[in-house]
């Protein structure tokens, strides 16, 4: 390799000059504005920060990786090179570590990462809960303990449980469809490396004061925060980005890229709910980033959105946070009731009951995601009668949750299941997602809420529904499908145990926070009424082994794919279209394209096939006809 | 479903709902209840309360019994019967939970209109949240208010005016409808008592109103349940609901 191609070709020396560059092209935009302007002072590290460091850099970061090559070859009007899928596909570990098209690595390359600020995520929480074993204040100072929580929630949503389906539905969503790769591949490369690029903003955030506002960061009290507030509201910008293209290719794969005969009510439900969660994410995310553009431009250039003195209105922060975050609290489920559908289906040995009213669940939730918002902001001082709208809206809601939960149970009756992990973690959901469910169902009575707002109720109504609900579907997504990504089989006795000490310590945590919370004790606080203390101490020690618990899902995960048994390609007995390819598929998924002629979940008919093969072709046509 | 199945199936729902409604009656949920609203907003708690535990012996019963009954034989490598939906199930189990949930909202929405009314009589309490305390201010009978609808407060002042009487908690008469008003100097905070079971926020640049009813003497927490900086835990003070005659004769004190 000669010097000149390992300075300027793509990958990991050109990203580390090209950030610098362009970090010292952010400098020189600043100090530039400011000399002309006549400011003092002329070097001023704030503005500096947010153009430089986290605006420019991350640019530069990304063009020296390679990420925007190809575009850029093609916008400079240069002879456009054949396309020899040298960045596709993984030969070596290396090729996991730069950009790459191929949707199997892309898949992969955000389970693993998002895995990573998981655990980074978690470790904040054992913080946070070290520092309320008791009442006192004891190890950190309040604007730490303020960053603590707020950070573990902006890593645990923004950088594990929305990009952690997206990295499944990434890997298994083209397979599931009978297509070669996504829609956009080299999108789909650049949303990924968004990611850390956002995660590593949050985590540094430690460095400069100021992110102790909460995720939910209020204005104005986001606004008062000290400087290091913006790395957040930048942070969420890159990570709403990399979810919005992300969100656009899944829609143009689903939509243009099914496989002859897999019409919209053939396609699995995992399709089905990635194609409404798709849906809310492009309406939705774009109102997130605006609302941290307000923050930030109240914070950095002194604007006066939330400002009260010049006119500002702190619930206009309200409202638009929450038309993103509350639509967002279904991106993170729904794509997990697709996961659900799939596990309990395969491992019941039956149909998915009610196949049809399951998919219009899913667009019911969708429409009905859209209207409740203001259910957050029943205390907030909106205007009273607004109230009674977002409750029924909300209320509604459990109407189509509740057909899934039931389809799911009718799904298991009579079958033949298989309490394999993947199924353990679905039930296991099934049965936390309820008791969050019906916790959700006392928040959407307004009086009830009144009482409940802000208490330690809702911490554990959050924890129930998406760590009981979306990390546990998760975990039944990796274990569902690790042995197609890897090749290997999971530890199956690792994998149960990881359940049952994750289940039970989970219950052993949170459920005792509804209690302390309808008592009264306020969330986000460090200290706190010793009357609260007992309890605080059983959920610390809980939390404690519940953080314990994923220890042995990592030791499993790295030693079955280092040296697990070879899985075979359908371990499962599945039939969705992924299981008709080798473990792990071939580069291009499929040697030939399948014709779909049936139903995804067609266990115990006669005779029923998903899809068939050239070999069979014959037969296919005789199938379609008859 | 066969006959010996369903009764199966309730008797272990039966038993589900007799735990989870010990659960229910054993744990001290609620904290003591002070207020006319209070009572309401527990009528709604137990209304709600009883829906679930109905819901969640059914779920939990259904998944039980299924997840023993039938589980396959290690060796068992066969589909289960193909049962691709029942239109009659489906619509049961949408048309119910519908009819349990708009039960729910004509409860709550009964509840929370009477909460919201201000009664004739009330006393009007204007209370300020600020970065970290809370000034309780009684204007005087009949005073005029500002623009910002205050008689006590000025927008973006911790400054009480001289007409009023203030105070660090909330002093309450028992048995006499207060009407607060709430805002705040800088940033949001939130009013809450956990025994009178209201809350409200406490916005810089509105005002926000609530109604509380003291129906018992007493001193309870009153906390600052809105992140607001970092003393927000240390935004506690108390509630004290006295006698008529005792609440006259403090708020009469120079």
């Amino acid at each position: 390799m000669s010097w000149r191609r390992y300075l300027l070709g793509p990958g990991w020396v050109r990203a580390a000059w090209m950030t610098a560059l362009f970090f010292g092209i952010g400098f020189g935009i600043v100090v530039g504005i400011r000399a002309l302007a006549g400011w003092d002072p002329v070097i001023f590290w704030e503005p500096i920060i947010v153009v430089g460091a986290l605006t420019a850099a991350p640019i530069g970061f990304l063009a020296g990786l390679g990420a925007f090559d190809y575009w850029l070859a093609w916008a400079f009007g240069q002879p456009t090179k054949p396309e020899d899928h040298s960045r596709h596909g993984a030969r070596r570990w290396t090729d996991y570590f730069r950009i790459n098209t191929d949707h199997k690595v892309i898949g992969i390359q955000y389970v693993t990462t998002t895995i990573i600020f998981f655990l980074a995520g978690g470790m904040l929480a054992m913080l946070v809960r070290a520092e309320l074993a008791q009442p006192e204040a004891d190890y950190v100072d309040p604007q730490t303990y303020n960053e603590l929580f707020s950070v573990h929630a902006s890593l645990m949503i923004f950088l594990f449980v929305i990009p952690a389906f997206a990295g499944l539905a990434n890997y298994v969503l083209p397979l599931m469809i009978g297509a070669p790769d996504m829609a956009f591949p080299r999108l789909n490369a650049l949303s990924y490396w968004l990611l850390p690029i956002a995660g590593i903003m949050m985590l540094t955030s430690f460095f400069f004061p100021g992110f102790g506002a909460g995720w939910t960061n209020y204005a104005p009290l986001s606004v008062e925060q000290p400087f290091g507030n913006v790395f957040f509201s930048m942070g969420v910008q890159w990570a709403g980005a990399s979810s919005i293209m992300t969100a656009l290719n899944f829609l143009v794969t689903i939509i243009t890229m099914r496989a002859p005969g897999m019409t919209f009510w053939r396609m699995p439900l995992l399709v089905w709910a990635n194609f409404t969660t798709s849906l809310l994410v492009v309406i939705a995310t774009p109102f997130i980033a605006g609302s941290q553009f307000l923050v930030m431009f109240d914070k950095v250039m002194h604007t006066n959105f939330f400002n009260i003195a010049e006119g500002g209105y702190p619930l206009g922060y309200q409202h638009i946070f929450w038309f993103y975050s509350h639509p967002a609290v279904y991106i993170m489920i729904l794509p997990g009731f697709g996961i659900a559908s799939e596990v309990i289906s395969t491992m019941s040995r039956k149909p998915i009951f009610g196949y049809r009213l399951m998919a219009l669940s899913l667009v019911a939730i969708l429409i009905l995601g859209f209207s409740v918002w203001a259910h957050h902001m029943f205390v907030s001082g909106m205007a009273p009668w607004l109230r009674i709208p977002m409750m029924i809206t909300t209320l509604l809601i459990a109407v189509p949750t509740g057909i899934k939960v039931f389809s799911w149970l009718a799904t298991t009756w009579e079958g033949r299941i298989n309490f394999s992990t993947p199924m353990l973690w679905a039930l296991g959901f099934v049965s936390q997602f309820v008791i969050g469910g019906l916790s959700g169902i006392y928040l959407g009575a307004v009086p009830i809420d009144i009482a409940v707002s802000d208490t330690y109720f809702i911490v554990a109504h959050i924890h129930y529904v998406l760590l009981g609900g979306s990390l546990f579907l998760i975990f039944a997504g990796i274990y569902y499908w690790f042995p197609k990504m890897t090749g290997r089989m999971y530890n199956e006795r690792l994998g149960k145990l990881h359940f049952w000490l994750t289940f039970i310590a989970f219950n052993a945590t949170f459920f005792p926070m509804h209690i302390i919370g309808v008592q009264g004790m306020p969330r986000r606080v460090y200290t706190y009424d010793p009357q609260f203390g007992n309890w605080n101490m059983v959920i610390s020690i809980s939390s404690f082994v519940l953080g314990t618990s994923f220890l042995i899902f990592v030791y499993n995960m790295i030693v079955s794919w280092i040296r697990g048994e070879r899985a075979p390609a359908n371990p499962w007995r599945g039939m969705t279209l992924e299981w008709h390819v080798s473990s792990p598929p071939p580069l291009f998924n499929f040697d030939e394209i399948p014709q779909v002629v049936g139903n995804p979940y067609e266990y115990g008919v006669p005779g029923a096939r998903h899809a068939v093969f050239n070999g069979d072709r014959e037969a296919a046509r005789e199938e379609v006809r008859a | 479903m066969r006959l010996g199945s369903l009764i199966r199936v309730l008797l272990v729902a039966l038993l589900l709902a007799a735990a989870a409604t010990a659960v229910a009656i054993f744990i001290p949920w609620l904290p003591d209840q002070a207020s006319t609203e209070g009572g309401r907003i527990d009528f709604v708690f137990w209304f709600v309360t009883a829906i679930c535990i109905g819901i969640f012996s059914v779920v939990a019963s259904l998944s039980v019994y299924s997840l023993i009954k039938f589980r396959a034989k290690p060796d068992d490598d066969s589909d289960g019967p193909p049962i691709h939906g029942h239109t009659g199930i489906e619509i049961t189990w949408t048309v119910i939970p519908l009819a349990l949930v708009l039960s729910m909202i004509i409860v709550s929405s009964v509840a929370l209109a009477r909460n919201d009314r201000d009664p004739a009589g009330s006393m009007r309490v204007e209370i300020l949240g600020q970065q970290f305390a809370w000034v309780v201010a009684y204007p005087p009978e009949g005073a005029r208010e500002d623009m910002d609808g205050f008689v006590c407060f000025t927008r973006g002042s911790g400054q009480v005016d001289e007409r009023c009487k203030s105070s660090p908690n909330l002093m309450l008469p028992l048995d006499r409808p207060a009407r607060l008003h709430l805002t705040a100097r800088e940033v949001i905070h939130s009013f809450f008592v956990p025994e009178f079971r209201q809350k409200q926020d406490a916005v810089p640049g509105l005002k926000t109103e609530i109604t509380v009813t003291p129906t018992k003497l007493g001193n309870f927490p009153f906390v600052c349940t809105e992140l607001c900086g970092l003393g927000h835990a240390l935004m506690r003070t108390r509630a004290i609901v006295l006698p008529e005659s005792e609440f006259e004769s403090w708020r009469t004190r120079r």
